[in-house]
C-alpha cells in the first residue's frame, strides 16, 4: 500500500472512532453539555485534559522549535507544564467546589457584578479566538501535505468533523473522544521518536537518548550537536541567545496563562469531587510530560540527523555538502507545499546549510566558497517530516498525521466549547434572556458554536506567525487577565467588583496592545503592527510572548489597589470565599 | 466548622502551598533559566546539568509536587474534618 492510502486509512479509521464516541456519549441536557454531567473519573479527566490541552502547537509546532532554538525552546517545555501546578494549587479545587458550569460565572457571583461577568467574557473571547486561530493553521498544515489537498479544502473538512462532535456531544462527547484522542496523538508521538533514538543512539528511550552517545562514535548526542552547529555559524545548542529577563518573562507568562486558560480550567468542573480536581490536575500533567519530555529529544535528534543529511561529508570541503540532485526524498515532497526551499547561491548544484547571519562566521563560509545559506527549513514541519527524514515505515507516517490531526482537533473542540458556553450561558442565559427553558439555552449553545467555528477557520487562513507563536499571545492575554481575578477571588476576601473589573480591563487592554503594536493580531488592516519588533524597542527587553508577566503585574497592582480604596464586598461574599476554601463546609 | 479552625486550616493549606511553590521556583527559574549557565559546568547522563533542568527535571518535578499536595491535602482534610464522604 502507498502512503497516501495508508494515510487516509489512519486518519478515517480515527475519525470514525471520534463521530462514533460522539454519538454515543452525546449531551442531553446543558450539564452533560457544559461540564459531562460532573461524572468524569480524574484519570479519564487527565486524559482528557492532556488531549485538550497539547493542540498543534505541542504535537507539530512545539519540537520543530525547539531543534532551531535549542536552550531558548526550554521556554515553551517549562512554561507549558509548570502552569499546572499553579492550576492544581491556586484553582482546580476552589473552582470545583464552588460548582458551576463558566469561569465567567465564577467571576460574576464572586464579583456581584453583570459587568463583571462581561469583562470576563470578553478576556474569555479574546483569548480563545487567538489560540483556536493558531490550531486552525495546524489543522491546514497537516491537511495540505498528507491528504494533499488544498489548504481551504483541508480547514473545511477539520471544521466540519471539529462542528461534528463539539456541537453534537458537547463537553460529554468532548471528554470521552478525547480520551481516544489522546491515545491516538501520544502513540503516534513516542513511536517514531523511540525509532529515531534506537536509530541515532541505540537506546529506545528519546528521554535517556537525548543525552547518550551517538551509536559508535563514543560521542554525546548533545556534545556532537554543540560542536557541529557552531561550525555552521549557530548558536550553541544547549545554551541560549535571549535575554535572560525574556526567557524568565516568557515562562511565567506562559505559566500563569496555562493555568488561566478557560478551556483548561473548566475541565476542572466535570469531576465528581474536589479532591479528584487536586488529583486529576497530576494525572493531566503526567500523560502531558510524556509529549513534553519526548519533545525536547525529539528536537535535538531532528536537528541533528537534518544536517547529517544536508553536510555528510566535512564542513568546508568541497563535496562535504549533499548535491541537490541526490536529495532524499522527503526534500522532494515538502519542496512541494513550499515549505523546504532551495537556492543554489553559488551555483556548485550541492546544498550548504548554514547561519548566514552571523556576521563572525561569514570570512569562514567565504574561504569555504558559500555565498549565502541555500535551504529554508519551515519549523513548523519538523515533526511531520521527522519519519520520513528518518528513513521510517509509511505506517509511522499515517500514523504521525493521524496523531496530529487528533491533537489539533482535540483542542479546537475544547475551545470552541468554552467559547460557546460563554455566549449560551453567560451571555444569553446569564444577562439578556435569563427566563430561557434549558432546551432553548443548549440550541443557542450549539449555534454559538457553530458560529464560532466559521470564525476559527476564518481565522485559521491567515493567523500571525507560527503556530506556537500565535498560541503564546493567546497565554500573554490569559495571564494578564483572567488569572489574577479568579486567584484573588479566593485567596483575598478584600478583593471587590471595582477591583476585579479596572484589573482585568488593565491587563487585558495592556497585554493586546502591546502584541497589536509589534506583531500585528487582529488589526492588520488598519497598518498594524506598527512598532519594530526587535529587543531593542521592548519594554525592559521583554518581547511581546512575555509581556504578559508586566499585563499580570499591572492587573494585581490595579485590582488591589482598587480594591483597597473602595467598599468591601458584601458580607454574603466574604461567607462565599470561606465556604470555597475548604472542600465539606460546616 | 468555628472560625478559629477554619482559619488554621487555611493557614495549614498556605503552608504547604508556599512550600511546594518555593520548589517549583527553584527547579524550573533557578536551576533552568537563573543559574544555568553554572550548572551546564556540570555534565550528568551526557546533560549539562542547567540543561537538563531546563528541559527534562524541572517537569519531572512539577508532576511530582502535584500529586504531593494533593496527598498532603487529603490528610489535612482528614485533620480538620472537611473531607468528602
Amino acid at each position: 500500500m502507498d502512503l497516501k492510502t495508508l494515510t487516509y486509512l489512519a486518519v478515517g479509521a480515527s475519525f470514525a472512532l471520534y463521530i462514533g464516541i460522539a454519538i454515543w456519549s452525546r449531551a442531553r441536557n446543558t450539564g452533560d453539555f457544559y461540564i459531562a454531567g460532573k461524572g468524569v473519573s480524574p484519570v479519564a479527566n487527565g486524559m482528557a485534559t492532556a488531549a485538550d490541552w497539547m493542540s498543534a502547537a505541542s504535537f507539530i509546532s512545539m519540537a520543530g522549535l525547539i531543534a532551531f532554538l535549542g536552550y531558548d525552546g526550554s521556554v515553551y517545555l517549562m512554561g507549558w507544564t509548570g502552569g499546572y501546578v499553579l492550576l492544581a494549587l491556586f484553582l482546580a479545587p476552589y473552582l470545583r467546589k464552588f460548582g458551576k458550569f463558566t469561569v465567567p460565572e465564577f467571576i460574576a457571583e464572586r464579583y456581584y457584578s453583570r459587568t463583571a461577568r462581561i469583562v470576563a467574557v470578553i478576556c474569555l473571547i479574546v483569548v480563545s479566538f487567538t489560540y483556536v486561530a493558531g490550531q486552525m493553521r495546524g489543522v491546514g498544515i497537516v491537511f495540505s501535505r498528507f491528504l494533499e489537498v488544498d489548504l481551504v479544502v483541508g480547514l473545511v473538512v477539520g471544521m466540519g468533523v471539529v462542528f461534528f462532535y463539539a456541537v453534537l456531544g458537547g463537553m460529554k462527547g468532548i471528554t470521552y473522544t478525547q480520551v481516544a484522542q489522546y491515545c491516538v496523538l501520544i502513540f503516534a508521538y513516542t513511536v517514531p521518536a523511540i525509532f529515531i533514538s534506537l536509530q541515532i543512539t541505540g537506546n529506545p528511550l528519546p528521554q535517556v537518548a537525548f543525552g547518550a552517545d551517538i551509536e559508535g562514535s563514543g560521542v554525546g548526542l548533545l556534545q556532537k550537536l554543540d560542536d557541529i552547529v557552531t561550525s555552521l555559524g549557530f548558536n550553541q545548542y544547549t545554551s541560549g541567545t535571549k535575554s535572560r529577563i525574556d526567557v524568565f518573562c516568557i515562562t511565567m507568562a506562559l505559566m500563569v496563562g496555562t493555568a488561566g486558560l478557560p478551556h483548561v480550567i473548566v475541565r476542572f468542573f466535570t469531576v465528581p469531587k474536589v479532591r479528584d480536581a487536586r488529583k486529576s490536575a497530576g494525572y493531566a500533567l503526567l500523560f502531558i510530560a510524556v509529549l513534553y519530555t519526548t519533545a525536547p529529544a525529539v528536537g535535538a535528534m531532528a536537528r541533528y540527523n537534518l544536517i547529517q543529511t544536508v553536510q555528510p561529508g566535512e564542513i568546508g570541503a568541497p563535496d562535504g555538502n549533499l548535491l541537490y540532485s541526490e536529495r532524499p526524498e522527503w526534500m522532494k515532497t515538502w519542496e512541494r507545499t513550499g515549505l523546504v526551499t532551495y537556492n543554489d547561491r553559488n551555483g556548485d548544484s550541492r546544498v550548504q546549510y548554514y547561519n548566514d547571519r552571523n556576521t563572525d562566521f561569514t570570512s569562514q563560509a567565504e574561504s569555504y566558497g558559500w555565498q549565502g545559506n541555500e535551504l529554508s527549513v519551515d519549523r513548523d514541519i519538523m515533526v511531520l517530516a521527522n519519519p520520513e527524514i528518518a528513513n521510517l515505515p509509511d505506517w509511522v507516517i499515517a500514523l504521525v498525521a493521524a496523531g496530529g490531526i487528533a491533537a489539533a482537533l482535540s483542542t479546537a473542540a475544547g475551545l470552541l466549547l468554552v467559547i460557546s458556553a460563554a455566549v449560551s450561558h453567560d451571555l444569553v442565559k446569564g444577562i439578556f434572556v435569563p427566563s430561557i427553558s434549558e432546551k432553548q439555552e443548549l440550541l443557542a449553545g450549539r449555534i454559538a458554536a457553530a458560529f464560532a467555528i466559521l470564525v476559527a477557520g476564518y481565522l485559521g487562513f491567515d493567523p500571525p506567525g507560527w503556530v506556537a507563536q500565535v498560541v503564546a499571545f493567546a497565554f500573554g492575554l490569559a495571564a494578564a487577565s483572567l488569572f489574577p481575578a479568579i486567584m484573588l477571588g479566593i485567596f483575598v476576601k478584600r478583593a471587590n467588583k471595582q477591583g476585579a473589573i479596572a484589573g482585568m480591563l488593565t491587563g487585558l487592554l495592556f497585554t493586546y496592545g502591546y502584541i497589536e503594536y509589534f506583531k500585528g493580531l487582529f488589526l492588520k488592516w488598519a497598518g498594524a503592527p506598527w512598532g519594530e519588533d526587535v529587543a531593542g524597542s521592548w519594554l525592559f527587553g521583554i518581547s511581546p510572548e512575555g509581556i504578559g508577566v508586566i499585563g499580570m503585574l499591572l492587573n494585581f497592582t490595579v485590582a488591589l489597589t482598587v480594591s483597597h480604596l473602595t467598599a468591601p464586598p458584601p458580607e454574603r461574599i466574604q461567607h462565599l470565599v470561606e465556604s470555597i476554601r475548604v472542600p465539606r463546609a460546616g | 466548622m468555628k472560625p478559629e479552625q477554619r482559619a488554621a486550616y487555611w493557614r495549614a493549606n498556605l503552608r504547604i502551598l508556599a512550600a511546594c511553590m518555593a520548589i517549583w521556583f527553584v527547579v524550573s527559574y533557578g536551576f533552568g533559566i537563573l543559574l544555568v549557565e553554572q550548572l551546564n559546568r556540570i555534565t550528568i547522563g551526557g546533560f549539562p546539568l542547567g540543561f537538563w533542568f531546563a528541559q527534562q527535571g524541572s517537569i519531572y518535578v512539577f508532576v511530582l509536587l502535584i500529586f504531593f499536595y494533593a496527598w498532603r491535602m487529603n490528610r489535612v482534610d482528614q485533620k480538620y474534618d472537611v473531607h468528602e464522604d
